[in-house]
């Protein structure tokens, strides 16, 4: 038996090192990496800061928002325990400064009098609107691109939060053997290395009422850790909870094992 | 049953319940009384946790039924909804999610220990036929729940598996329209593919009543692969194997519990948190990491069959592939006659043990071919030369180029004067569907070489002649001598 074991672990080691050396003969693009930070959120006791989530609020509103929607997230989420931290008011205050669709009135009137539908400020038990009325006129507004809803972004691509934060941070001109498409940018964190969007943030794009210096390393850091909570708004919890039950399993374990081994004491097995 | 039943009814309750539905004394005697050998190991706790795994996907199954839609526009919203609003809706979620791949985990380690201790042998036949049931049946409940959450994985694995159908001559086509509910995987496919996935679990509980049935009339097969001589083989199912089937799914629960808690997306695919997209194919479409091996015997077949030397194709690639997939599991039912040794443990079985370590191999390699792109190069000897060769001045002359397009661009331009010929050298490729094409071999090679050949020309290390004696010398045979 060790001797097929051994023949296994050394065709596996063998093709290993078979497909590494292709992977490096391709070529591969840059892999995405963390901030030297690390995130908050990851490891065990994972966690949001509240201070980073509201920050990175602020880029999203400011920059991202203009292309891109949050469809599954609505204005009372930023009051959620484990979130961003707003107070009620708070989220009250952000929800008037969207408008959504109202009407009909109670003519059955449709479009104001300018002949544009009724629309109204955002209460907090709305979703965030889109910045498109449909799929074609993002695509009409955008090169032909579609900017992805940014709800899910971190959760829907390999590696998410690196990901994003690479992505956001390496933006770079293009290597002069590189044919660029029309309108596309080149950053090497993006599958095929050419993308429709912009450079979204530069040193100064938002202004932090906190003082904190809006660098474009601070900014991508900020706005990943908000898309990741977006997209997992409950980790907080799950991971406080994940605590308590592996401390339940382990101790529930000691105590089986040891009622295993006073169960069977007199048998011979 | 298969043994005497020992049930006593203690109070006048249990007397006049026994007279008329003697259900406690089927408990008893099935899961308390039941006489099972002393001498299985903690790979036979795997059972208990199947079934384990089972109650917890239907209890978390019909919860989440309660808060899902299964209509094509608003499904992936309303697991969206499960995961925000719906109180402890992530949870429930992440833990039948993470449940599919656990199921399988346990299933497959059940399967490989039934194979490795000659479970499937007589007289337990039936038994394992019924277990390969149950197999199948969980595959295809997988696949149908895989597509409910309507992401772009969902979408296409919908797509390319009842794709499948297609290959079968004449009837194919309208087979999979059926299946699908019109032309293209739709809200028709969602709406089936939802009540189907509530009905088979259901199903799959009718049979693995059948499954323990069968397995109380032939009572266990146990790490000897002797069978029980008497009482002093054997010890009551419970307390013994109770509580060490307790403790080993505390141990399972805390894998399952780690990846729901701390990893609860690491098995599946990011793709599926992109809503589906008929008009956007993802870059590779595969399936959940359970399904990758069937999945590689599926594409690695690229040749048609045909009668030689001729155009004529008698079977073409795509339907030698959905063969080659049916039959892979097919050839599971027929284990029983197709391994002629009577020894059912490995533990004796010197020129069989090495195979069983190489199938596993065999089968964890084809789930690695299933993850990769087919086209992926594995070696590479030499570079693709793309030539242009012609002829100056009676002196024959060869031009290589990086690019076949460079190439006859240049071929172009010359043939104002000379007349030159285009000569591909192209480098010698091993790739992912080659090897594919190796480990299904391989695969084949097990059930239908290997286990009819060895069973024959083996011979067996001499066995303990009970349970008992096993029990007594250790449980491990002599060390053989080196081979």
């Amino acid at each position: 038996m060790s001797l097929t074991i051994r023949t296994g672990t050394i065709i596996g080691a063998f093709v290993m090192a078979l497909n590494a050396g292709a992977a490096m003969a391709a070529g591969e693009a840059e892999r995405p990496h963390a901030p030297q930070e690390g995130w908050s959120f990851s490891g065990i006791f994972g966690h949001y800061e509240e201070t980073t989530l509201q920050r990175g609020f602020l880029v999203y509103e400011s920059v991202c928002a203009g292309c891109h929607a949050l469809e599954y997230v609505a204005f009372r989420n930023l009051a959620d325990p484990g979130g961003p931290g707003f107070t009620l008011d708070q989220v009250r205050a952000i929800a008037a400064n969207y408008r959504v669709p109202a009407g009909p009135d109670e003519f059955g009137d449709t479009l104001d009098e300018n002949g544009l539908p009724f629309v109204r400020p955002a209460i907090p038990a709305n979703y965030f609107p889109s910045p498109y009325d449909n799929e074609q006129q993002a695509r009409a507004r955008n090169w032909g691109a579609l900017p992805p809803d940014l709800s899910l972004i971190t959760k829907a691509r390999v590696n998410g939060a690196n990901y994003l934060y690479s992505l956001l941070t390496g933006y770079e001109d293009a290597p002069e053997y590189v044919e660029m498409g029309e309108n596309m940018n080149y950053n090497p964190f993006f599958p095929g290395q050419q993308i429709a969007m912009v450079q979204p943030l530069y040193e100064g794009s938002v202004e932090y009422p906190d003082g904190t210096e809006a660098t474009v390393e601070q900014m991508a850091y900020d706005v990943t850790n908000f898309l990741m909570w977006t997209a997992e708004p409950k980790l907080e919890k799950r991971k406080r909870m994940g605590f308590q039950v592996m401390a339940f399993l382990f101790v529930l374990a000691a105590l089986l094992y040891w009622s295993y081994r006073q169960v069977w004491r007199d048998v011979d097995h | 049953m298969a043994h005497e039943s020992t049930y006593q009814p203690k109070s006048g309750f249990e007397r006049w319940l026994d007279a008329r539905l003697p259900v406690m004394r089927l408990m008893h005697d099935s899961f308390s009384a039941f006489p099972t050998p002393k001498n299985l190991n903690y790979w036979w706790t795997f059972g208990g946790i199947l079934t384990f795994c089972l109650v917890v996907q239907i209890v978390t199954g019909i919860t989440l039924a309660m808060h899902y839609t299964s209509d094509a526009s608003i499904a992936f919203g309303s697991v969206e909804h499960i995961m925000r609003d719906v109180n402890f809706g992530w949870l429930i979620r992440y833990i039948h999610a993470v449940g599919s791949s656990m199921f399988f985990l346990a299933v497959y380690i059940h399967i490989f220990r039934g194979l490795y201790y000659g479970s499937y042998k007589e007289p337990r036949e039936l038994l394992w036929m019924l277990g390969v049931i149950i197999f199948i049946l969980m595959m295809a409940t997988a696949f149908l729940g895989y597509v409910l959450p309507w992401g772009q994985m969902s979408f296409w694995a919908a797509t390319v598996i009842t794709n499948i159908f297609t290959a079968i001559p004449v009837i194919g086509t309208p087979i999979q329209e059926w299946l699908v509910g019109g032309f293209a995987v739709g809200n028709p496919t969602l709406t089936r593919f939802f009540s189907l996935h509530y009905l088979l679990p259901f199903v799959i509980f009718g049979v693995v009543l059948l499954h323990v049935w069968a397995l109380h009339v032939t009572g266990n097969n146990n790490p000897a692969g002797i069978e029980v001589k008497g009482p002093q083989d054997t010890i009551p199912f419970n307390p013994y194997y109770t509580v060490k089937d307790a403790f080993a799914l505390v141990l399972f629960l805390l894998v399952y519990m780690a990846f729901v808690f701390y990893a609860p997306n690491a098995l599946g695919h990011p793709d599926n948190y992109i809503p589906a997209d008929p008009l956007v194919t993802p870059a590779h479409i595969v399936p959940e990491w359970y399904l990758l091996p069937y999945y590689a015997i599926l594409r690695s077949i690229t040749f048609d069959i045909g009668i030689p030397f001729t155009d004529i194709v008698l079977i073409e690639a795509k339907l030698l592939g959905v063969i080659a997939l049916a039959a892979s599991i097919i050839v599971l039912f027929l284990l029983p006659w197709l391994d002629t040794s009577k020894v059912k443990s490995l533990r004796y079985r010197p020129m069989m043990k090495p195979f069983f370590f190489l199938f596993i191999v065999v089968c964890v390699g084809l789930g690695w071919v299933g993850a990769e792109s087919p086209d992926k190069v594995l070696i590479q000897i030499g570079e693709d030369q793309y030539r242009a060769e012609y002829v100056v001045e009676g002196e024959p002359v060869a031009q290589v180029f990086p690019t076949a397009d460079d190439r006859d661009a240049f071929i172009e331009m010359l043939n104002e004067d000379v007349e030159a010929s285009a000569v591909d050298a192209l480098a010698f490729r091993f790739q992912m569907v080659h090897l594919g094409l190796i480990l299904t071999v391989a695969y084949f090679a097990h059930f239908l070489l290997v286990l009819p050949i060895v069973g024959v020309i083996e011979t067996p290390r001499s066995r303990p002649a009970s349970i008992e004696e096993a029990v007594l010398k250790g449980a491990k045979p002599a060390p053989a001598p080196a081979e």
